[in-house]
């Protein structure tokens, strides 16, 4: 006999249990909830233990130290950007996080949640991949670390295995010299889901030169994807026309898109570079000014 | 299923319920307490139908468990108008006809409140993005503008 339950575990520890001995008991991890209550509604409505983690300091915790940044995962969307300091150090995230859904959405609304739920067109997650994001795991055996880029693994998976959950993201704190940005394309001005994205992470020396840079992109690939060659393009150029072309020219390259209502094949694989390139020069402006 | 033992406030009134764990919070305010006015439009976070305050913050009824209301402060738009008549926001609703059914008029009355207290002032961007997640079929959302930016010089500049 199975039947819905809910949980609010008081510590890390007492979530991991709960999450490894369930037993056949299904449990589902409840943050925002703006994705488990849609599909709980609509696509599953099978019983489960819902298991509230929001409430724990771990996911709750933003520290911004000396050289990372924290962000717990459940923090909401709304709360992150009330935050001036970090607002000030990675626009370009919290501008992804600013994307998902309406003011309703976002006052609740996680990163996290936004990873975790691992759709191919999650807003946050280029943004956090072009961060360098290394998210933080909790389970039964303790803490491990993985790459953002590392943790979706296909359309609505992760690579949490049971008893595991997301703590929060670790993020290299940005220097003086570094920008970041995100741009989506959608064919309304609010309320859609990207038909492509991309994240852009650079740093710049005292001459304009691109030191380093990370770019990924969204809803173009059964996961979103780490650009390696895109960030090439980038590094050792002053990030002028020439190289943003070659950047956007490698995104197109590494998509490989769906066609579907909101876009076909070949308006993904073209919109996602001028996407690069145009998100490229906002985080070049960022880290030079 | 067994049933959930709640304590909340509601509109500043300590209320106790039970509910199914898997149970909407807007479900709850409606069927349980018999607070009506936050309506059902989509059940999907969309329309903003169901918007309500937790913890002072605007969220989707239909997006919160009724167990997540357990020690927090919920907001409905019966909370709004008090003893002495309207609160000026519905005030100008009415005097700019920005509703014609109604069923979006109490989630836009809660959202422009937390708008308002957020930013007195706001622009008629800042009013269109801020209630980009309330949709109305009816009304065509200029009288709402209308209505809000009436609010927010009638709040500032009380006649
Ligand atoms: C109207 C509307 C508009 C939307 N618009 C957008 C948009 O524009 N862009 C976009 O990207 N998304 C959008 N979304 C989807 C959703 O809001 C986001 O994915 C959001 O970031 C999910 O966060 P949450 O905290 O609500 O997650 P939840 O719904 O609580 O959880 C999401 C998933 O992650 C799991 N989970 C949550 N936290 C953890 C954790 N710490 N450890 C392990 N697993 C966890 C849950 O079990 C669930 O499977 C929209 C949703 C709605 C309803
Ligand atoms: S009923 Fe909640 S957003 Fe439509
Ligand atoms: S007045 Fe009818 S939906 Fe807004």
């Amino acid at each position: 006999m199975s039947s819905f339950a809910f949980a609010t575990p008081a510590s890390v520890a007492d979530a991991v249990a709960l999450l490894s001995d369930a037993g056949d008991t299904r449990c589902q991890m409840l943050a925002g909830g703006t994705d488990v209550l849609v599909q709980l509604k609509s696509l599953d409505r099978t019983p489960r233990t819902i298991v509230d983690i929001k409430a724990l300091p771990e996911t709750n915790a933003l520290d911004i130290g000396s050289d990372q940044i924290y962000i717990g995962a459940a923090i909401p969307s709304a709360v992150l950007n009330e935050n001036a300091e970090l607002k000030a150090l990675l626009p370009g995230l919290l501008e992804a996080a600013d994307l998902i859904g309406s003011t309703q959405i976002q006052g609740r609304a996680s990163i996290g949640g936004n990873l975790c739920n691992a759709s191919p067109a999650g807003d946050s997650i280029p943004a956090l991949i072009a961060n360098g994001a290394v998210c933080v795991i909790a389970g039964p055996s303790g803490q491990r670390e993985l790459a953002a880029e590392d943790f979706v693994v296909g359309v609505g998976k992760n690579a949490l295995d049971k008893g595991e959950l997301l703590l929060g993201l670790r993020i290299p704190k940005p220097t003086s010299n570094t920008g970041d940005a995100y741009l989506r394309f959608i064919p309304r001005t609010e309320m859609d889901i990207a038909v492509a994205g991309c994240g852009v992470r650079v740093d710049v020396d005292g001459n304009g030169v691109c030191t380093a840079a990370r770019v990924a992109i969204g809803a173009v690939a059964p996961t979103a994807l780490l650009v390696p060659d895109a960030a090439a393009a980038l590094i050792g150029s002053k990030l002028d026309d020439d190289a943003l072309a070659a950047a956007g020219a490698a995104c197109s390259a590494a998509a490989s898109p769906i066609s579907d209502k909101r876009g076909t094949v070949e308006y993904r694989q073209k919109v996602v570079g001028v996407l690069c390139r145009r998100a490229a020069a906002i985080a070049r402006d960022r880290a030079r000014g | 299923m067994a049933k959930v033992h709640v304590t909340t406030t509601v509109n500043s009134e300590t209320v106790e319920f039970l509910c199914d764990p898997n149970q909407t919070l807007l479900d709850v305010l409606r069927d349980e307490l018999g607070k009506t006015g936050t309506k059902e439009g989509c059940g999907t976070g969309d329309c903003g139908a169901c918007s309500v305050t937790l913890d002072g913050r605007l969220v989707c009824s239909c997006l919160v468990l009724g167990v997540e209301a357990q020690g927090k402060a919920v907001g409905t738009v019966e909370g709004i108008a008090n003893a002495d008549g309207l609160h000026p926001i519905q005030q100008k609703f009415l005097e700019n006809a920005a509703l014609q059914c109604g069923i979006c008029t109490p989630g836009l009355i809660v959202a422009t409140k937390a708008l308002l207290e957020k930013d007195p002032n706001p622009d008629e961007k800042t009013i269109r993005y801020w209630l980009a997640g309330n949709l109305c079929r009816c009304t065509g959302y200029d009288k709402i503008v209308r209505a809000v930016q009436d609010a927010a010089k009638d709040l500032a500049h009380p006649a």
